[in-house]
């Protein structure tokens, strides 16, 4: 099936010479719901700025369903929702105004009902006649949303839509996206919060310092890259490993008296031979304990490596 | 967009969302933006035209208080258009809700056709309640209506194109006053709103000519009353000559992406 939306080679270099993006490529599957992580400035509201049509490219090309966003940017916008990162609303339009002014901008006829359930959906229905700077912070991220949803798009970006949000409204965000991804709305959303792209995504992307390193199916990526480990306190620390644990990924720390094994969490039989191994060596276990590593572990490792 | 049909691809919903949103600005603020250059030009009739005119002998057989009427219309219809035009898109590059309008499938055509025509919508309104008013102390004439029409609304998109194009340059708020104050202010005052420039002594009649103002305010006093400073054709073709200016402008910001987009 053709990538809903298709970026090829795309760079970035700003005015001031920072360069933001490097030769990007990049494929969204229609239908999904795809994460890009990274830290501060690694070049997410870059990316989706360009695609957006916010910022201009300064090489490549990106398409959306099949329209390149240059060349052919009414069809390729009108598919397009976008949630950006600063929340910049207008003051003293109602929302009901500016949830109604974003739909005519992006072309489409008036359409009461639909703003209607759209405002009721996200709890704005009671305020639709308030005045945006009425409203709290939370509020104004829903306004936001709700006029980025105005038009129907088949494609939402949300820069990081649960910044600055309380538990609640983050976990009725991560509703809302479900259920548009339901109705097959695309969804591309950054975020800072490890949780939320394991919590959603279907496909997660890590962008550091402008490079993509990483695009991966996010249960893929959590098998392969999401080990286990087994933290071994010994009753006496050791000097070196003994030979006899050659077989073993181990490492020794707190100055030996701190075994750490490795261990892919598909195979688990190694443990019990590992164990069996220290018995017969005659090295006293204090106490044992496994951790998992996070998707936030394979991601600052995935950076630092970088 | 390059094609002949290509304006029945034109975004109208977006056009019209704009311009509605533009005007809903103007009843918001219907003190600021109506009722205090209709109060101010009310000011100038009965300092200027009654006060001081009675004591003034006719112009080219127009009373004092009648001549300076275009000149005032235009001296309002300039200020007024620039200064909502800039604004109108000042602000959203301000506060940052201009992502919206340059992420949304509208053309730069389109965003200037809301824009400047609500701004040019808003002045023309505002030039006519000011005719309106200015009956009320003095007597005048519109010997040709249409053109008096014409170059109301020729003005005032002219230099809400004008005024669009200082929004966008403008990159803080001084910036977006100093042009209307220092420049378009002084050239309106001088462009022969309280005289006719027939009236100055050498070389300021011949230094005047290099004043864009003095050929719209002409243009506009022959509309009225059928008498003018400069050739009727003259001044037209020099506020074609400006719109033209403004459109190549407005056209080059957007191919560029000019102080809107990085
Ligand atoms: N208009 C601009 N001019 C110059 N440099 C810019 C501009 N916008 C962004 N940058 C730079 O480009 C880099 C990427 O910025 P970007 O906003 O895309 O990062 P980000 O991944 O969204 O970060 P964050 O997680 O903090 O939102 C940063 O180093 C930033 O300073
Ligand atoms: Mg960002």
């Amino acid at each position: 099936m053709q990538p809903i939306i298709q970026v090829q080679d795309l760079s970035k270099t700003y005015d001031s010479g920072f360069t933001a993006l490097h030769e990007v490529n990049l494929e969204i599957q229609r239908g999904e719901i795809f994460a890009l992580l990274g830290p501060n400035g690694a070049g997410k509201t870059t990316l989706i700025s360009i695609v957006c049509g916010i910022v201009n490219p300064t090489q490549g090309t990106v398409s959306a369903d099949g329209h390149d966003i240059v060349t052919a940017y009414r069809a390729a916008r009108s598919k397009i929702g976008l949630v950006p990162q600063e929340l910049s609303t207008d003051a003293f339009e109602s929302v009901w105004a500016t949830v109604s002014f974003s739909r005519g901008l992006f072309g489409k006829a008036p359409d009461p009902g639909y703003i209607e359930q759209l405002l009721r959906q996200l709890s704005l229905w009671d305020k639709r006649d308030a005045k945006i700077r009425e409203l709290s912070g939370g509020m104004k991220r829903r306004v936001m949303i709700a006029k980025a949803l105005s038009h129907q798009p088949d494609i939402l970006f949300l820069d990081e839509p649960t910044a600055g949000v309380d538990v609640e409204l983050r976990r009725d965000m991560w509703e809302m996206v479900r259920e548009l991804r339901e109705r097959g709305v695309t969804i591309i959303l950054t975020t800072h919060y490890i949780e939320e792209a394991e919590e959603m995504a279907d496909r997660i992307g890590v962008i550091n310092k402008g490079q993509l390193i990483l695009v991966e199916e996010k249960d893929a990526l959590m098998a392969k890259l999401g080990e286990k480990q087994l933290n071994i306190h010994l009753q006496s620390p050791l000097t070196e490993l003994p030979t006899g644990l050659n077989g073993f990924r181990l490492e020794l720390a707190e100055e030996g008296q701190l075994l750490i094994y490795s261990y892919d969490s598909q195979q688990l039989g190694g443990i019990a031979s590992l164990l069996k191994s220290l018995n017969e060596l005659g090295l006293e276990v204090k106490d044992l304990h496994s951790s998992e590593s996070s998707l936030e572990d394979i991601f600052v490792n995935l950076v630092r490596g970088a | 967009m390059s094609t002949w049909y290509g304006v029945l691809e034109m975004n109208f919903h977006g056009i019209l969302a704009i311009y509605k949103f533009e005007m809903a600005r103007t009843w918001r603020t219907l003190m600021q933006s109506i009722a205090s250059p209709v109060l101010s030009t009310s000011l100038y009739f009965i300092v200027f035209g009654t006060a001081i005119g009675s004591r003034m002998g006719d112009i080219d057989g127009v009373s004092y208080g009648a001549f300076i009427i275009p000149g005032l219309v235009m001296l309002s219809l300039l200020s007024e258009s620039i200064s909502n035009a800039s604004f109108g898109i000042f602000f959203p590059k301000f506060s940052g809700t201009i992502y919206e309008v340059l992420s949304a499938p509208v053309s730069p055509f389109e965003i200037v056709s809301g824009y400047v025509g609500a701004a040019a919508s808003k002045s023309v309104l505002l030039g006519l309640l000011i005719l309106a008013t200015a009956r009320i102390f003095v007597d005048y004439t519109i010997v040709h209506p249409f053109w008096m029409l014409a170059f109301l609304l020729l003005t005032a998109i002219t230099f809400s194109l004008f005024g669009f194009i200082i929004g966008i340059w403008a990159d803080d708020f001084q910036k977006l006053q100093v042009i209307p104050l220092m420049v378009i202010t002084p050239l309106t005052f001088l462009g022969g709103a309280f005289y006719s420039i027939n009236m100055l002594p050498e070389p300021w009649q011949t230094l005047t000519l290099f004043n864009p103002v003095v050929y719209l305010i002409s243009g506009f006093r022959w509309a009225f009353y059928g008498i003018s400073d400069v050739n009727i054709m003259v001044s037209l073709g020099m506020t074609g000559l400006f719109l033209l200016i403004c459109l190549a402008t407005v056209w080059w910001i957007f191919r560029t992406g000019y102080r809107i987009k990085s």
